[in-house]
């Protein structure tokens, strides 16, 4: 089979609605899919930040006393579900992976456009399906883990929306990958090789790997555990003599993965921005390119780190202790590289690289966590406490979601032309990295002594702390405004970009800003050197 | 050159002075109430130094660059052409490597000082251990291994409670006595969902599974009231399922089994 766009589709094209209409159509067009995922992920962000101050409203006294027990449950279950379904996933694969890497290996378009278009119109019924759930019955409240047997007897109707939606956005993952697989293997410019392509294309050929092995396991888990509700089948029910521990295997063989998903592709990301700003060559391309494959490969053999208190063989516990640690060797690797990229640089202090060093602070501090989590014996004390709730926000929200917000600032200008407010930018930062560490550090402590995850009421002594945490909870909502304000006023008032204003060197900044709809105007242009900075100069003078 | 060296040197033996201190002087751990607990904390104290050193390293790294490499008004052009360093590479990818050895093979031994890689499947070895074992058998465990020692206790766990029966004092209690320093074995199990059973105290956690019966065993070392806590989701009053664990002198361990015996239940 040979992939090439056919004309069918560039008329097709043609056909569809201009100006912003087309965000609402079928659109093939990548740009506009990457649009599509970033405009609706962040919506759904909202939604799930709505829930998370509730959460913190909540837990700002010791009683259960601002929402009644099972909604807290639902709550929490739907904070999970949507950041890491509908706003982290969706967002740095779906987003930026559609609007970059066609730009990255010289193409016009994706592999597959309409199952580009296909992958995309699954996410908004399916979270939308998923938030209405509530309104039926109540949604689902057996967290986003949806352990057995808890989510057999909790209320029916909201356990299976929650099924349906979750293999409908599983589904949309798959499409996405396979799609991300084929058009950097097949669809790259004559001439291009492999070791010449932007890292975020690496990480996204790693990350789309994760998603092909390890997404369909969790559809064939759910439609199982949908079994066991529906028809009262005895997979994973202990009453019918199935096995609640098969069910967690099963998950986390997929749900550890994804936190690979969430954070590859910020790890791409980042390696794009830093030696922009910096402008240094990103040090170490070789050695990032096999510490994502080395990542991607550990962290298919890791899931069981998160079952260690439910009685797994001693060497089973030791094994998963070895291979989760040594993750921390080829991470450690790309940390120690982007320090060396802003060694010696000529750095711009703006947005994008405030967020970017915020990230690396934040993930360096969650990284550390993580070994220490990795350990059995320590693991035992900590785990389902709110230690590992810090933990993971550490990663998934000090990790990834300051690289979103470091590649909005980026590539604004890239999608409308406009430079957004620097001011406005530093306001946004400052706000959410305070909110942020002090919303999340304080429940490292908490987590040690004595306050377990998931809970809607608390002892008193562990009342101060969780005030602190939620003040920064607050914060970190106060921090959306000056963002949001700042996006509406740069789209409207923005000062022009021109097409490059960082002057940056890969090849999306290679064309006009906003590219045009076959995204380059002739014939995609070679980049041999995607990070040449320092030589081009010399080559000049 | 000697003057660089000499500042890196001691920046170097800062981070490692501050680290050390914070890590020896800060506590963030409850109260040591049991066997497991001082190992437990020996452990956090090593992994929680190394993590100081590399996190205020590489925070002093970031933000050092950023002020020190920030782009001046007055300056054009690129930074310097750097595009790698193999030896330095070589030089990050093994240092770390060997830190996370080293880390890994002494929470080995740490896990086996804690009973943790000892198989339960042979009865005997319950009997015998000295240690506490924070590894618990899956479904081998049989009624004799627990009957048999004097100190068992039988817990179920269901939504939303604790419940301790003393199968030799034929007596079920909401609370859960243990004397001090005797090593208690558990038999656990779950009439419904998943729990957890945790003593933060003690630095021990087991879920209890349904369909799967658990045995734990601990050593309590210090006499007062320590929280039971459920650690798992349980449904909507799982932040609620809570009990106590007394851990009192043998003599007030012996009065109250005593007391119960007689009356039979103790709700």
């Amino acid at each position: 089979m040979t992939i090439t766009i056919d004309s069918q589709d560039s008329k097709n094209k043609s056909l569809q609605p201009k100006g912003w209409l087309r965000y609402f159509s079928f659109s093939l067009d990548h740009k506009v899919i990457g649009i599509q995922y970033l405009v609706c992920g962040f919506l759904f962000y909202l939604i799930g930040g709505t829930l998370a101050s509730a959460i913190r409203i909540e837990l700002a006294s010791p009683m259960s006393d601002f929402m009644p027990r099972d909604v807290y449950n639902q709550v929490l279950t739907l904070h999970g579900t949507i950041m890491i379904f509908l706003w982290i996933v969706p967002v740095v694969n779906g987003a930026f992976g559609n609007y970059l890497i066609p730009f990255y290996v010289g193409a016009r378009d994706m592999a597959f456009p309409r199952l580009n278009a296909v992958a995309f119109w699954l996410i908004p019924p399916s979270g939308l399906m998923l938030v209405a759930s509530y309104f039926v019955e109540g949604a689902a409240q057996a967290g986003w883990t949806a352990y057995p047997p808890l989510s057999i007897t909790t209320p029916q109707s909201g356990q299976i929306i929650w099924i349906m939606s979750v293999l409908l956005l599983g589904g949309s993952s798959i499409f996405g990958g396979i799609n991300f697989i084929a058009t950097i293997i097949k669809l790259r410019r004559p001439g291009l090789k492999l070791m010449q392509l932007p890292m975020y294309c690496w990480a996204m050929l790693g990350t789309s790997l994760l998603v092909v092995l390890s997404t369909p396991v969790l559809a064939g888990t759910l439609i199982l555990l949908s079994f066991d509700i529906v028809a009262h089948t005895g997979f994973f029910n202990p009453v019918l003599g199935g096995n609640v521990v098969v069910y967690q295997h099963l998950f986390w063989f997929y749900s550890h993965p994804a936190v690979y998903i969430m954070v590859l592709p910020a790890f791409g990301l980042v390696s794009e921005i830093l030696p922009v700003h910096s402008r240094k060559p990103l040090f170490g391309y070789t050695t990032m390119v096999f510490s994502i494959m080395g990542i991607v490969v550990l962290g298919l053999v890791v899931w069981a780190h998160h079952m260690f208190t439910s009685g797994t063989p001693p060497w089973m516990r030791l094994f998963f202790t070895i291979a989760t640690a040594f993750i921390a060797v080829p991470t450690g690797i790309k940390f120690f590289n982007w320090v060396a990229t802003l060694w010696g640089g000529k750095i711009s202090i703006n947005s994008a690289m405030l967020f970017s060093c915020g990230f690396i602070i934040n993930f360096v501090f969650g990284g550390i966590t993580g070994v220490a989590l990795a350990q059995v014996p320590f693991d035992i004390h900590v785990h389902d406490t709110y230690f590992v709730v810090a933990h993971f926000h550490y990663i998934v929200y000090g990790g990834t979601v300051f690289i979103i917000f470091s590649s909005i600032y980026h590539w604004f200008p890239k999608v409308t032309g406009k430079l957004m407010s620097e001011k406005l930018g530093i306001i946004h930062f400052t706000l959410t990295f305070i909110g942020f560490n002090l919303c999340f550090a304080p429940q490292h402590w908490l987590g040690l002594n004595g306050m377990p995850r998931r809970v809607a009421e608390y002892d008193p002594q562990f009342q101060f702390v969780n005030q602190i945490s939620s003040s920064g909870a607050l914060l970190m909502a106060i921090s959306t405004i000056p963002f949001l304000v700042n996006i509406l006023l740069s789209m409207r008032n923005g000062k022009d970009s021109g097409d490059n204003p960082w002057e940056a060197l890969t090849p999306e900044w290679l064309t006009s800003s906003p590219p045009p709809v076959e995204n380059w105007e002739g014939e995609a242009p070679l980049v041999e050197e995607p990070y040449g900075y320092g030589k081009k100069i010399s080559q000049e003078n | 050159m000697l003057n660089k060296n000499f500042y890196l040197i001691l920046i170097i033996s800062a981070v490692f002075g501050i680290s050390f201190w914070i890590g020896i002087n800060v506590n963030l751990l409850p109260a040591e109430a049991s066997i497991n607990a001082p190992i437990y904390d020996e452990l956090f104290k090593i992994l929680f130094i190394i993590g100081l050193v590399i996190f205020i390293g590489m925070t002093i790294a970031v933000t050092y660059s950023l002020f020190k490499f920030r782009k001046r008004k007055d300056q054009l052009g690129d930074g310097i052409a750097l595009e790698g360093n193999l030896s330095l590479e070589i030089v990050w990818t093994i240092i770390p490597s060997i830190i996370v050895l080293i880390i890994g093979l002494y929470s080995y031994n740490i896990y086996d000082r804690m009973g943790g890689m000892k198989e339960l499947n042979h009865s005997h070895e319950i009997m015998t251990s000295n240690t506490e074992k924070i590894w618990a058998g899956i479904s081998q465990a049989s009624n004799n291994d627990v009957i048999s020692n004097n100190l068992s206790v039988e817990v179920s766990a269901m939504q939303f409670a604790f419940l301790f029966n003393y199968p030799k004092g034929e007596f079920i209690s909401g609370e859960l006595h243990v004397p001090v320093d005797h090593k208690i074995s558990m038999k656990m199990e779950s009439k419904d969902v998943i729990h957890a059973f945790w003593v933060p105290e003690f630095r021990i956690k087991q879920d209890i599974i349904p369909g799967q019966p658990t045995i734990l065993n601990f050593t309590p070392t210090k006499v007062g009231k320590y929280p039971i806590i459920c650690a798992e989701l349980c449904g909507p009053y799982h932040g609620g399922m809570r009990a106590s664990i007394i851990v009192e002198e043998e003599s007030d361990y012996k009065d109250w089994f005593n007391k119960n015996t007689k009356t039979e239940v103790n709700l």
